[in-house]
C-alpha cells in the first residue's frame, strides 16, 4: 500500500491496459486530486528555480552595475561585452514578481497544498468536481506558454513591472499582450480550483467533521477560495481592458490619443488610475491569498511539534476571516501618493489599520500556541517559527507603511521591497518550505532528511535576514526601486557596498536551496519510509496509508473530535487522532452517524 | 541543540533593532543608510512619525522574540515532559486584542494631521482681503526621461506664452510655500526628492499639486519613483534651493536671458511617447 506502484493500478482502474496510456492517466491527465497537487507542486517549484535566478540578475545588476553579468550576458548580449541593457533589467524585475507571485506562491498553496490535503483532511475521497481539477491545472500550461514565449518577443519580455501601471503598459513591446494573456489563463485556472475547494469543502466532509472541527489549513484554504473567487473576476476584467486598449484601440486607461508604431491609434477619454484601483482590488486581496494558507498551515505544524491544543483556535478561524473581509477594503493603501483623491486616503488608512489587529491576534495566537508545550524542533518545527519571527518583521513593517505621511518618503522605495519580501519570503515562503518536510512523508511514502533540512533551515534563516533587513535601512535612504543603476544618482553612491553584501547574500541564499533540492529528490529513494502517522499528528490525512491510494482512504472515517486534542490529561498517550473511536471528552462532542 | 535554536530566534529582534539603532546613528557599515537629512518644515513631522512608529515596532518586536526565545529554551521536549493542555484563555485574548486596538486607532488619529498638511490643505495668500489658495510658482511637465519647469514670464502666471522653461533644473527659495503644478507629457512619472520628503505620481490627464517650506540652503537630486521605462533610472533632475534673495537675483537674470521665449510644444512632435520599448 506504502507505494506510489499501488497507487498507479489502483488509479487505473478501468482504464486501457496500454502501460503509455495507463501512465498517462494516472500521472499526465489525472483526476486524481493527489497527483494534480503534485503536478501543481513540481511545476511551481520549477518556476521558483526561475524566478530565483531572475531575482539574482537583479541583485548582479545592483551590485556590480553594467558589468559582465554570468549567463545572461554572455549568451544574450556578448557584443555589448555582456552589459545588459536598461530595458533588461525592466525585464527582470517584471518577470520576477510575475513569475514568484503567479506561479509559484499562489499555485503552490492552493494548487499543490490546497489540493492535496483539502480532501485528505476532511475525509472526502476526491474533489467534488474531479474533471474540473484537472483541467485547473491544465489551464496553466497554456500561461506557462504565454510566460516562456514572452521571454523571446522582441525587448526580451514584458518591461511594464507586474503591477502594469497604463499609460506605460500600452506603448511597451507585444510581450506585453503575451503577459496579459498569460495572466487570464491562470486566472481561469485559480477560478476553477476555488470553485471546487468551496463545494469540496461545504459538501464533502466526512461524517463528523463539522466545520469547526476543521483543522486550520482547511479552513485558510476555503477562506482563500473565496477570496479568489470574489477577486479574481475584478483582476480578468481589467486585464481584458489593458488587452483591448493595446489591440482594439480602446482607451480605457489612457486619456488622450497615443500612437503606437505609427498604426494603432489608442483613442483616449480614459483614466490611468482606473486601472490602479481594479488591479489592487484584486491584488491587494492577493496578498492575502498569498499568506492565509501558510498561515494554516503553520497553525497546523505548530500545535503538533508543542503537542498542545491551538491556542484560541475559534478566535483564528474569525480573524482569518477579519483578514479576508478587511483584505477587500485596504487596496487604496498603494495609491496614497498616486493622485487618488487625498481624504480617500485617510480611510484606507483606518481600515490598514484596522486590518493589522486579526493579524496580531494571529500572531499572539502562535506563541500561546508555544506556551507550555513540549517542544519538538523538527525541520518543520522550525520553519514554522520562523514563519511567525519573519512575519511579525512584515507586520510591523507594515503598520510603518499604513501611516501615509511617512509614506511619502517610503513609497516605492526599497522599504517596500524589504516589506513584501519579509510577507512573501520570509513568511510564505517559509511556511511552504515547513509544510513541503512536514507532509513529504504523506506525499511520497518516504520521510526527508532532517539533518539536511535543518541545515537548509538555518542558512536560509540567516541569508535572507541579511538580504532583506538592510533594505529597510536602503529605503528610508529614499533609495528607489526598479533602477536599473541608481549610482547615477550622488547622493545613493555611498551605499553601494551596502547592496553588495545584500547581493552577497542573496546569492548565499540561492546556493542554501540546492541542499533543499538534493535533500527532495533524494529522499524519494533514499528516504526512511515513513508510516502512516510519521509525526504523531492527529489530522485526517494521517490516518491514511502514506501515499493515499485512489480514493484516500481504507476505511470509513468518521470524526470524533476538534484536530487539536494534543497531550489530553484523560489519556496516556499525548495525541488524540481525530478518527479514533474512543469515550469523546464529553457527550455533546460525540457526532451523529450522519452530521 | 534546542538551545543553539532558542539563541538563533532570539538574535532576530536583537540584531534587527540593534541594526536599526546603528543606521541611525550612522555606525559603521550601516553610516548614510537611514532618512537623509531634511530640508523641510513637513519633513520634521514626517521623521517623528517615522521614529515613533520604528519604537512602537521596536517594542513589539523586542518583546515577541524574547517570548520566542523563551519559549524555545524553556519548553523544549527533553527538559517538558508533558505539555500542559489549556486551548484559549478569555482575559488573555481581551488583554492582547483591546492593548492593539488601542495603539493603532492612537496610531491612526495621531497622523491624521500631518497627511492634511502636507496633502490636503494648500497654502494661502491674501487677496483682497480673503484667503485664496495659492496659485502655483513653477509648472513640472515630467516626461521620458527628464524633467521641464515652466516658470512664470513677465505676466507671473504659468502656462501662459511667455513662459521660461529650464530641463532638469529646479532653482526655489527657501522659508517661502512652494506650490508645484505636476503634469506629465507621456506616462505615469513621480516626483520625489528625498531630503525635502515630499512625493507625488503625476498621472496623464490630470494636474497635480504638491506643496512644501524648505528650511536652508543646499543642491539635491530629484528622482522619478513611478517606472517609467527603459530609461526610468536616468530621469534625473536638479533642486537648488536659495535665499529668497539669490532667487530673485536669479530670476531677473533669467528674465533678462530669454530671448526669444521658448516654446517646447513645439520640440515635442508626440512622436516621443509613440516609440515601444
Amino acid at each position: 500500500m506504502s507505494d506510489m506502484s499501488t497507487q498507479l493500478e489502483t488509479a487505473s482502474k478501468g482504464r486501457s491496459g496500454n502501460p503509455i496510456l495507463r501512465f498517462l492517466g494516472s500521472y499526465v491527465f489525472s483526476t486524481d486530486h493527489k497527483i494534480i497537487g503534485l503536478q501543481f507542486l513540481f511545476s511551481s517549484l520549477i518556476w521558483f528555480a526561475i524566478g530565483g535566478m531572475l531575482a539574482l540578475a537583479i541583485r548582479w545588476q545592483l551590485a556590480f552595475p553594467w558589468s559582465d553579468m554570468p549567463i545572461f550576458g554572455p549568451t544574450l548580449f556578448a557584443s555589448e561585452g555582456g552589459q545588459i541593457p536598461g530595458v533588461f533589467y525592466n525585464m527582470l524585475f517584471t518577470m520576477h514578481a510575475t513569475i514568484m507571485i503567479f506561479f509559484v506562491i499562489i499555485p503552490i498553496l492552493s494548487g499543490a497544498f490546497g489540493n492535496y490535503l483539502i480532501p485528505l483532511m476532511i475525509g472526502a475521497e476526491d474533489m467534488a468536481f474531479p474533471r474540473l481539477n484537472m483541467f485547473s491545472y491544465w489551464f496553466m500550461w497554456p500561461a506557462f506558454a504565454c510566460m516562456i514565449g514572452s521571454f523571446f518577443m522582441p525587448g526580451f519580455g514584458p518591461t511594464a513591472g507586474w503591477t502594469s501601471y497604463p499609460t506605460l503598459s500600452l506603448i511597451t513591446g507585444d510581450a506585453q499582450n503575451l503577459w496579459i494573456l498569460g495572466l487570464i489563463f491562470v486566472g481561469i485556472s485559480s477560478m476553477i480550483g476555488s470553485i471546487n475547494y468551496m463545494t469540496t469543502i461545504l459538501q464533502m466532509r466526512a461524517p463528523g467533521m463539522r466545520m469547526f472541527r476543521m483543522p486550520m489549513t482547511v479552513w485558510a484554504l476555503f477562506i482563500t477560495a473565496i477570496l479568489q473567487a470574489f477577486a479574481l473576476p475584478v483582476l480578468t476584467a481589467a486585464l481584458f481592458m489593458q488587452l483591448s486598449d493595446r489591440i482594439l484601440a480602446t482607451g480605457f486607461f489612457a486619456p488622450e490619443a497615443i500612437l503606437v508604431n505609427d498604426t494603432t491609434s489608442i483613442s483616449g477619454g480614459g483614466e490611468p488610475l482606473l486601472w490602479q484601483h481594479l488591479f489592487w482590488f484584486y491584488s491587494h486581496p492577493a496578498v492575502y491569498i498569498m499568506i492565509l494558507p501558510a498561515m494554516g498551515m503553520v497553525s497546523d505544524m505548530l500545535s503538533c511539534f508543542a503537542r498542545k491544543p491551538l491556542f484560541g483556535y475559534r478566535p483564528m478561524v474569525y480573524s482569518l476571516t477579519a483578514i479576508a473581509g478587511l483584505g477587500f477594503v485596504v487596496w487604496g493603501h498603494h495609491m496614497f501618493v498616486s493622485g487618488m483623491n487625498r481624504i480617500l486616503a485617510i480611510s484606507f488608512m483606518v481600515s490598514t489599520m484596522l486590518i493589522a489587529l486579526p493579524s496580531g491576534i494571529k500572531v499572539f495566537n502562535w506563541l500561546g500556541t508555544l506556551w507550555g508545550g513540549r517542544l519538538y524542533l523538527t525541520t518543520p518545527m522550525l520553519f514554522s517559527i520562523g514563519f511567525v519571527s519573519m512575519f511579525i518583521i512584515g507586520g510591523l513593517s507594515g503598520i510603518v507603511m499604513a501611516a501615509p505621511p511617512v509614506d511619502i518618503q517610503i513609497h516605492d522605495t526599497y522599504f517596500i521591497v524589504a516589506h513584501f519580501h519579509y510577507v512573501l519570503f520570509g513568511a510564505s515562503v517559509l511556511g511552504v518550505m515547513g509544510a513541503i518536510y512536514f507532509w513529504y512523508p504523506k506525499m511520497f511514502g518516504r520521510m526527508m532528511n532532517e539533518t539536511m533540512g535543518k541545515i537548509h533551515f538555518v542558512l536560509t534563516f540567516i541569508f535572507l535576514n541579511g538580504t532583506f533587513f538592510p533594505m529597510h535601512f536602503l529605503g528610508a535612504r529614499g533609495f528607489p526601486r526598479r533602477y536599473a543603476d541608481p549610482y547615477r544618482f550622488e547622493e545613493f553612491q555611498d551605499l553601494l557596498p551596502l547592496n553588495q553584501f545584500i547581493t552577497l547574500c542573496a546569492f548565499l541564499m540561492g546556493a542554501a536551496q540546492l541542499i533543499f533540492l538534493v535533500n527532495f529528490f533524494g529522499s524519494l529513494f533514499w528516504g526512511r519510509k515513513a508510516g502512516r502517522n510519521p509525526w504523531n499528528a492527529n489530522s485526517l490525512e494521517w490516518s491514511a496509508p502514506s501515499p493515499p491510494p485512489h480514493g484516500n482512504f481504507d476505511f470509513q472515517p468518521y470524526v470524533y473530535r476538534g484536530p487539536y486534542e494534543y497531550s489530553h490529561p484523560g489519556r496516556e498517550d499525548d495525541h488524540w487522532p481525530q478518527v479514533e473511536s474512543a469515550e469523546a471528552p464529553d457527550s455533546q462532542e460525540i457526532p451523529s452517524p450522519t452530521a | 541543540m534546542n538551545r543553539f535554536w532558542s539563541i538563533l530566534f532570539f538574535l532576530v529582534p536583537l540584531l534587527g533593532t540593534g541594526t536599526f539603532l546603528m543606521a541611525a546613528w550612522g555606525m559603521a557599515p550601516f553610516q548614510g543608510a537611514w532618512l537623509p537629512e531634511n530640508y523641510s518644515v513637513a519633513g520634521k513631522t514626517i521623521d517623528h512619525l517615522f521614529y515613533l512608529l520604528c519604537w512602537i515596532s521596536a517594542l513589539i518586536f523586542i518583546g515577541t522574540g524574547i517570548v520566542i526565545g523563551w519559549v524555545l529554551w524553556r519548553y523544549d521536549h527533553r527538559r517538558q515532559q508533558r505539555a500542559h493542555y489549556f486551548s484559549h484563555n478569555f482575559k488573555l485574548e481581551m488583554v492582547w486584542t483591546i492593548i492593539p486596538a488601542i495603539i493603532l486607532v492612537f496610531i491612526a488619529f495621531y497622523q491624521m494631521n500631518a497627511w492634511a498638511e502636507t496633502k490636503m490643505i494648500r497654502p494661502t495668500i491674501m487677496q483682497n482681503g480673503q484667503a485664496v489658495t495659492k496659485p502655483p510658482m513653477v509648472l513640472v511637465m515630467a516626461k521620458r526621461f527628464g524633467w521641464e519647469f515652466h516658470y512664470a514670464g513677465p505676466d507671473g502666471l504659468i502656462e501662459t506664452a511667455d513662459d521660461d522653461y529650464i530641463e532638469n533644473e529646479l532653482v526655489l527659495p527657501i522659508d517661502t510655500d512652494i506650490v508645484l503644478q505636476l503634469e506629465t507629457r507621456d506616462v505615469i512619472h513621480s516626483f520625489f526628492v528625498p531630503q525635502l520628503r515630499v512625493k507625488q505620481d503625476i498621472v496623464p490627464g490630470m494636474k497635480q499639486f504638491m506643496w512644501f517650506r524648505a528650511t536652508s540652503t543646499a543642491e539635491m537630486e530629484i528622482a522619478c519613483t513611478e517606472l517609467c521605462g527603459w530609461g526610468h533610472y536616468t530621469m534625473q533632475g536638479r533642486l537648488r534651493l536659495v535665499t529668497p534673495t539669490d532667487y530673485q537675483a536669479w530670476l531677473a537674470e533669467r528674465r533678462q536671458r530669454q530671448t526669444p521665449p521658448m516654446n517646447p510644444e513645439q520640440e515635442e512632435t508626440g512622436t516621443d511617447q509613440a516609440k515601444p520599448e
